[in-house]
Order: structure tokens, then sequence, then C-alpha cells
């Protein structure tokens, strides 16, 4: 079964352009001008029930708008959207029960009231029942920690501490569905490994689906087993997170470190035939690059029997450069077709 | 769903009561309002003994029973609204399972209910001790006044519930919710009863849903207005709820398709 189904989603913003100087702000007053902004150029992606799917890309990429969109918040311009078989826009308030939202900048939890206050009006909201929502809470309350931090209000909790909360506040009313909007920024370590766990487990028990965006990739390695990943408004890939290292990790990196300084040509002229680039980090030290093409062993075997050594250290590209790669070289090849778009649809 | 509303007016009643400074200085404002106006008029008397049908004691009743109609249908509506257009947290209040404009009335009338039970019922003693204010005894008028003061809120609060909404189409709304508020207090007849207006003025007023604010129940009242009058008066107030319910409806339902939450 589908939890969510997105097809050719589009999402148009118009942004009031300012003209400059004195006449322009005149000119403002009378006539306004706006430029039509795409912000999410028809997607389309599928996440079956019970997955946790991290939803990557840069700053603007239309990651918060399509989640906007895929929670009822946002209207899209076009295309289809269907979560948890309601389309989220038109029957907002039926919909809105079957799922819970944590965004990690704004605070769902009444500033001025207790915690527990704040769960009890939630309680009244979704219209849980007394006994389902006690054991929930108290489940939920064990499970996070926050048996101390019922009776405080909001605003005199750590950033730490409130996060669990919101997670609590999500999640009372029992969502077969979970959006999570940035949920560890700003967490320290601790916290953050907390919540993964937590969200991990509440996955495997309650089989919760989880979409979540975020720019912390070790949330995404935690966590997912599948990765949209957006650029400009469009998924530039959809699919597992191994994949992504394969298809992009374009190599690994060893580090030499020697008993006695070493000659560059000399390490060259072992590995003479292989498609590998040395360089010298000191006196000691040296790396080396190997494509994915040529076998690690290849090369330590050719430099291990020759040479004296104190350390090898291999190092894989982790996904953060990776990710870094792609944001680089996506929005490269794509900033001309870019332009062309606005052109066009400014013209509309 | 319904308690869930109920317990919107309880809580907004708890965040009033828990700041307490506000709340002591809120009775002193309200009875120094009173004292205020009460001694204007009494200067704008001078030797006279009516103006515009009112005498001078009618006068310092109006100025005190309409300051305790203020009390209970005056809210910040439009600017909490605004606050959460601008800073995209009327975000938030579109995945819960609830009506965003109920909830603001409910919060609004806790605001009204604590206003009025806490701030209005003490300066309203306060009131009568010191000024000649001269309350009816009949049980029948403050029933209908009660009422009437319930529709004031309703209407004061579509008014301002509209103002906020009017976030969603202008960038700065900062001028339209002054120029409410100034309108509301002006043509509601707190500051001056619209009887003294000039007649044209007055004129206009009976097309426009502000003197169904204060003007017209205060009157009831005081006992300006009786008889059939009263149902009359009551038929206004209904009538603006029932008209003012549509652009409400319509702005609501525009905006959800112009929101454009800020800040991410």
């Amino acid at each position: 079964m589908l939890a969510i189904d997105v097809k050719d989603l589009r999402k148009e913003f118009n942004v009031q352009k300012n003209r400059e100087g004195v006449k322009g702000a005149m000119l403002d007053l009378f006539r306004r001008e706006y430029n039509k902004v795409r912000a999410v150029k028809d997607i389309s992606f599928q996440i079956p029930k019970g997955e946790i799917c991290g939803y990557i890309g840069e700053n603007g990429a239309g990651k918060s708008t399509t989640i906007k969109m895929l929670t009822g918040i946002l209207v899209p311009t076009s295309g289809d959207i269907r979560v948890n078989g309601y389309v989220p826009y038109q029957e907002r308030e039926k919909f809105v029960r079957g799922i819970g939202v944590v965004f990690g900048q704004r605070s769902q939890l009444w500033w001025d009231i207790g915690v527990i206050e704040s769960f009890q009006l939630l309680r009244k909201v979704y219209r849980v029942p007394e006994a389902e929502f006690k054991k929930r809470l108290d489940e939920l309350v064990e499970r996070l920690q926050l048996q101390d931090l019922l009776n405080r209000p909001v605003r005199k909790l750590s950033l730490g501490q409130r996060m669990r909360c919101e997670l609590v506040a999500s999640l009372l009313h029992n969502p077969s569905i979970l959006f999570l909007d940035e949920p560890t920024i700003g967490l320290d370590i601790v916290v953050k490994t907390e919540i993964r766990e937590f969200l991990k487990q509440m996955n495997q028990r309650y089989e919760t689906t989880i979409l979540l965006t975020t720019h912390d990739l070790q949330d995404i390695e935690a966590l997912c087993s599948r990765v949209i990943m957006l650029d400009d408004g469009r998924i530039i890939y959809d699919g597992g997170l191994d994949e992504l290292k394969a298809k992009w990790g374009k190599g690994r990196e060893v580090q030499f470190q020697f008993a006695a300084p070493f000659q560059l040509e000399q390490l060259e002229f072992l590995t003479a035939g292989l498609e590998v680039a040395w360089s010298v980090e000191n006196e000691y030290t040296a790396k080396v690059w190997i494509p994915l093409e040529v076998n690690v062993s290849d090369v330590l075997s050719r430099v291990v029997g020759t040479t004296e050594i104190t350390d090898i250290k291999i190092i894989e590209t982790n996904t953060d450069d990776i990710v870094r790669e792609i944001y680089k070289s996506g929005s490269a090849e794509e900033s001309k077709l870019h332009l062309l778009g606005e052109e066009k649809v400014s013209n509309v | 769903m319904f308690s869930a509303y109920l317990d919107f007016i309880r809580i907004r009643f708890l965040m009033m009561l828990a700041y307490r400074v506000n709340y002591y200085s809120g009775i002193l404002i309200y009875t120094l309002n009173i004292g205020v106006y009460y001694f204007t008029w009494q200067a704008i008397y001078g030797s006279q003994q009516t103006l515009g049908g009112f005498t001078v004691d009618q006068m310092t009743t109006y100025v005190a029973v309409s300051w305790m109609a203020r009390a209970f249908y005056f809210n910040n509506l439009d600017r909490e609204i605004a606050n959460d257009i601008r800073d995209g947290s009327v975000a938030i209040q579109f995945i819960r399972p609830y009506n965003y404009v109920f909830v603001k009335m409910m919060q609004g009338l806790g605001e009204g209910l604590f206003r009025l039970l806490l701030f209005m019922g003490p300066g309203m003693i306060i009131a009568c001790i010191l000024f000649p204010v001269k309350l009816p005894t009949d049980p029948a008028a403050w029933t209908a006044f009660l009422f009437m003061l319930l529709m004031s809120f309703l209407i004061n609060s579509q008014i301002n519930i509209f103002t906020g909404l009017l976030s969603f189409f202008v960038e700065n709304n900062e001028g339209m919710m002054r120029m409410k508020r100034v309108l509301v207090d002006l043509f509601s007849g707190v500051i001056v009863p619209i009887s003294l207006f000039p007649g044209w003025l007055s004129g206009i007023m009976k097309f426009l849903p502000f003197q169904a604010i204060t003007f017209l129940p205060s009157s009831v009242f005081t006992g300006r207005i009786q008889g059939t009058g009263i149902w009359q008066v009551l038929g206004i107030q209904l009538l603006w709820f029932a008209i003012l319910i549509l652009p409400i409806f319509l702005m609501w339902r525009s905006a959800r398709h112009r929101l454009f939450v800020q800040g991410g």
C-alpha cells in the first residue's frame, strides 16, 4: 500500500518585484509587478507504507515547499497528491488526523502553558480517548525521558528538551505518517542520537511511515533506506543510499605513513600502469587516490612489499562529500536550463 | 471537538492570569479611563443640563457602561493573526484538525471573559463608588445587555479577524490595523456617543457595523432605547453578525490558495 503518491507536482509562487528608486517605489504603489517563481517543478514519487525516506537538497531546493503541500498547508499549482488516501488540501481536517508533523524551526506547542497542558489540549483537538492517550503518553514520556519536563512552560525548555516534546506532540494521536522537517537542526549529538533511535523504534513497532528532510546526512545514514534528492525543484536522485554512494562515490584514498622519508618518483614508479594519483602530505606521509575501477589491494601489494610502512589508512568518500559533489555538478549542469525556464515563466 | 474549543477559552484565561502585573495595572487603567471621560464630559457640560439628549448622569453611566462593554469585546485578534501570518506560524494551524478562525474566536472569548470578570468587575465597583454611575436594577435589562454584549464581541471579533486576514493579501498590515482601531473606537461610540455626531455622520453610521458594537447596546442598557426598540437593536446586531460571516469565509478560502509560508 502506498502512503504517499505524488504525480507531476508543481508549485509556483508570485514574488513581488520591487522596482528601484523613488520612482519605482511610487509606481509600485499603484501597480505591483510579480515574478512567478517555480519552487517545485513537476516531481513524482511514491513512498510505500512503513518506509523511512530521506528528502534532501540544498537550501531553497523546494524541500519544505513539498512537505507543506504533502501536509495540506499549501495548495499545489498543479499535479496530484495522495497521502494516506486523501488529497491533503481538500479534506484537510479529516486528513490531518492521520498525520504527524514536526517543523524543527517552529514550535507546535503553546508557548506560555505547561507541556502537559499542551498535550491535554492536543488530546482534545485530536479526540483521542483518555485511556489510549494515557497509555501512549506514558510510553512516549518514558522513551524520551520527559518525566521532569511535563509541568514546565514550553518557553523554559532548552531546544533539545523542546524537540523531544514536539515529537511527543506529533505522535499522541498515533499517526500513520510522520513528516519531519529538519527535526535535528541545532541539536547536540546526544539528543540527535536519541531522537534517531527513537524514530527507528517507532518505525519498527508501529510501521509508521516517515518522510524527513534534513541537512545532516548522518540522520539519513542512521535512518533511511531510501533518499530522494532535490535540486532546484527537480528530483535528481531517488533510490537507496548504498547505490547513491556507489554511483557517485568516485574512488577511495589510501594514506601511507612511511618509516623513512620517501621519493615521490619511486612511488609513482611502483604503481606504474595503474591509474592512480599520488600526493605528498609531508616528508613521511603520502596519499594515493584510487578510482573505483582499480582494486585497492593491487595498489597495496605493490607498495607494501617494497617499502617499510608504519601506518595505512583507507579513506572512503563519505556521504557528505558525495552530496556536496552532486549539488555542485547538479546545479552547474542545469543553471542554463534554469535561466531559460525562468524567462519563459515570466512571459506567461 | 467542542470541548477542545472550550479548552481554548480556558487556556487563554489562564494565560492572562499568569501575568499578574498586567492584571493589577489593567484594573487601574479601566478605572482611570472612566474617570478621564467623566471629568472631560463634566467640563464639556459646564452649566448645561443636557447635551444631545443626555443628562450629565446619563452620560456618566453611558461612559462607564461603554467601557465595561469594551473590556469584554476588545481583543487583539487582528494583531495575533497578522503575526501568525507574518512569521509563518500559521502553517502550524493548518496541520491541526480544527478551524483556525474558530480557535481565534474562542481565544478572544477567553480574553474577553477574563477582562470582564477580573478587570471590569473590580473597575466598575470602584467607578460606582467614585462617580455618579446609575446602573439599571431590572434583571431583564441585564439579561438583554449581556446577550447584546456577546453580539458586540462577535461583531468586533469578526472585524478584527477580517483585518488580521488582510495580512494574507498585503505586505504590511500595520496601517490597516491602526486605522481599524481608530475607526472602531470612534465610530462605535466609546469616545463620543453617536447621537452627538453631526447629522450627516450619524446618518452614515446607520449603514456601518460599528454602532452595533457599543452605541446601541449601551443605549439599551442606559434606558435610552426601550420597548420594541430593543428588538430592533438585537436585529441590527444579528444582521451584522450574519453579513460579516461572508467576507471572512471568502477571505479564508482564497487565503488558502495564496498562502506563502515565510521563513522556509
